[in-house]
């Protein structure tokens, strides 16, 4: 179809030179691909820092991989992640349904669940840190209650430390699925709601039939979101266990962190950070696919 | 209409969730109130009142935390966020007006880049990036972690107004353009004004995101005399771990801009999270 000479006038007329955008696309080529392709590099090499990388292969991730503590450190990042994405959408999920109608407090009780979700995750681990500490709020409230057996320094514990990360995690983040789930549900128009009322179908069919597949989109942005949150936990690993004890809750960041800039490990840490990388890609990416035919099905 | 009547059940999700938000909030309660307690009272009674509220716990946190006290923590992270964000809001609404308004693959494919560099996860790029830098003298000092921060956050700024721009009808700028106007200034005086709403949603979201940024501070400012507010609270808890009133002050003075901040512009801050929902 040739358009009419008119409309391609028109068009010639409003069209944006490329030049413009040419400082933005340097800055995302500059800081994202070009470091991205070198790092990609340095992960087979053995460079650490000064002089010349030599390319040797697979060898970073041989090493990785019959290392225990990186083995771990991946293991975690996975753990976490996976464990974070679940409770953090279910809980979101549950809030969001709860908050959507008639709840006269609405805006306020979303505005003290999103809260956290704007504070810094490294001060808000520092709080949880306390609440877990040996004398802190948790071990107080249990020998309240009668339960001192149950009393432990919860982030020094190997056993703990990991599942005391994620409860952080949960506490900050529900709130942040939350969020986009609301934002989704007020795309469901109120006909649709009501259509379900009229023909008497019950709570749950409801919200399996009509509600959670009209929230697709918002899952998958939540779900996408939460899981490259949870693989690069940071912050809070640092904040409240440091990684220990003996590397127990190490997760891919703090070792990338760690065997790059005070190790000067560079391919090696760069080999774990490509790790991370293809993982978040693959899943994020794998993820957009998936849910979408899904959204298309339905 | 049956929709939003005010039943029993409703009143008893409501009181349910009061609850639950009371609950949620015990970690503020307990920060502020561990920052006013005495250090022999954090040890005895921690959870009960401060009796009495020690105020001087601000003081000296503000005087002793990060290296030469929190204020000039204050002030490299205000002046890095407010500069990284001026630059981002320039630089990524040019880019992103390009891209929404050229039709056609290569803005699609343009568009496509961006958005996977919003995916890639900062910590194989910031090994190049560190020892590049380090080379040029660019680590440590606020123009270097500036434009990194410039770097960093750029494909997300660009995404973020594509899809506003999108959305907004071409109408002026080509009223302005058969007026003669060039392109640079249609852009300044007719494009930019009708951007205020993605622009304050970037500014609050995006300089949130940078004022709580932790992991590549830490690795191009941790020592300077830059350091941030995050770098300078990292320190700090290092020095006062056995101190945790000391700790909680330092953090109540971080946390409270931010959550002031918050309750002015949690409408911006809410629509940065959710933009991706809709796009």
């Amino acid at each position: 179809m040739t358009p009419a000479p008119a409309r391609s006038r028109r068009r010639r007329l409003t069209q944006v030179p490329w030049l413009l955008a040419v400082p933005g696309l340097i800055a995302v080529v500059a800081f994202h691909y070009a470091p991205v392709t070198v790092g990609g590099y340095f992960a087979f090499t053995d460079w650490n820092g000064i002089g010349g990388a030599s390319w040797i292969g697979l060898d970073n991730f041989r090493t990785i991989f019959s290392d225990p503590t990186a083995r771990g450190a991946l293991l975690h990042s996975l753990e976490l992640a996976i464990c974070f994405v679940v409770a953090v959408n279910a809980i979101g999920l549950a809030l969001a349904l709860a908050l959507n109608r008639a709840v006269k407090t609405r805006n306020f009780l979303r505005l003290v669940f999103f809260t956290p979700v704007v504070m810094s995750p490294l001060a808000i681990a520092f709080i949880w840190r306390w609440i877990f500490d040996y004398g802190g709020a948790l071990n107080r409230v249990l020998s309240t209650v009668g339960l001192d057996s149950w009393k432990r320094a919860w982030t020094g514990d190997p056993k703990t430390a990991l599942a005391s990360i994620l409860v952080v995690m949960i506490w900050q983040f529900s709130g942040l699925a939350m969020v986009l789930f609301l934002a989704g549900l007020q795309g469901i128009s109120d006909d649709i709601y009501e259509a379900t009322l009229v023909d008497g179908a019950s709570g749950w069919l409801r919200l399996r039939k009509v509600v959670l597949p009209l929230l697709a989109p918002a899952l998958t942005v939540s779900a996408t979101l939460t899981l490259i949150t949870g693989l690069r936990v940071f912050d809070q690993v640092l904040a409240l266990t440091d990684a220990g004890p003996a590397g127990a809750s190490a997760t891919l960041a703090t070792e990338i962190y760690e065997q790059t800039f005070f190790e000067l490990r560079y391919g090696y840490g760069a080999a774990l950070a490509l790790i991370l990388t293809l993982l978040i890609t693959a899943i994020a990416l794998g993820q957009i696919v998936v849910l979408r035919r899904n959204e298309q099905r339905l | 209409m049956g929709l939003d009547r005010y039943t029993r059940g409703t009143f008893l999700r409501e009181i349910a969730l009061i609850l639950v938000a009371i609950v949620y909030c015990l970690p503020f309660y307990l920060m502020f109130a561990i920052a006013l307690e005495s250090t022999e009272q954090t040890y005895r009674a921690p959870l009960a009142l401060p009796s009495p509220p020690q105020l001087g716990n601000f003081a000296e946190a503000w005087h002793t935390g990060g290296q030469s006290g929190l204020p000039p923590a204050f002030v490299s992270s205000a002046i890095i966020t407010v500069s990284s964000v001026v630059g981002l809001i320039v630089l990524g609404s040019l880019c992103a007006y390009t891209i929404a308004r050229r039709a056609g693959r290569l803005s699609n494919v343009v568009f496509a880049l961006v958005v996977i560099g919003i995916i890639l996860p900062f910590q194989l790029a910031v090994i190049p990036l560190f020892v590049a830098m380090l080379h040029l003298g660019l680590v440590g000092n606020y123009l270097g972690f500036i434009v990194l921060n410039i770097g960093l956050l750029m494909p997300l700024t660009v995404f973020l107004y594509t899809g506003f721009i999108r959305a907004l009808p071409r109408d002026y700028e080509e009223a302005a353009r058969v007026d003669g106007a060039g392109i640079v200034r249609i852009f300044a005086r007719v494009v930019f004004p009708l951007l205020r709403p993605i622009t304050a949603t970037v500014a609050v979201f995006i300089g949130i995101s940078i004022w709580n940024e932790f992991f590549v501070a830490r690795i191009f400012l941790s020592g300077s005399r830059h350091e941030t507010i995050t770098v300078a609270l990292y320190a700090f808890s290092g020095e006062n771990l056995a101190r945790w009133n000391l700790l909680f002050a330092g953090l109540a003075i971080t946390i409270a801009p931010i959550l002031l901040f918050y309750l002015f512009a949690q409408r911006h801050l809410i629509r940065g999270f959710t933009a991706g929902v809709k796009g």
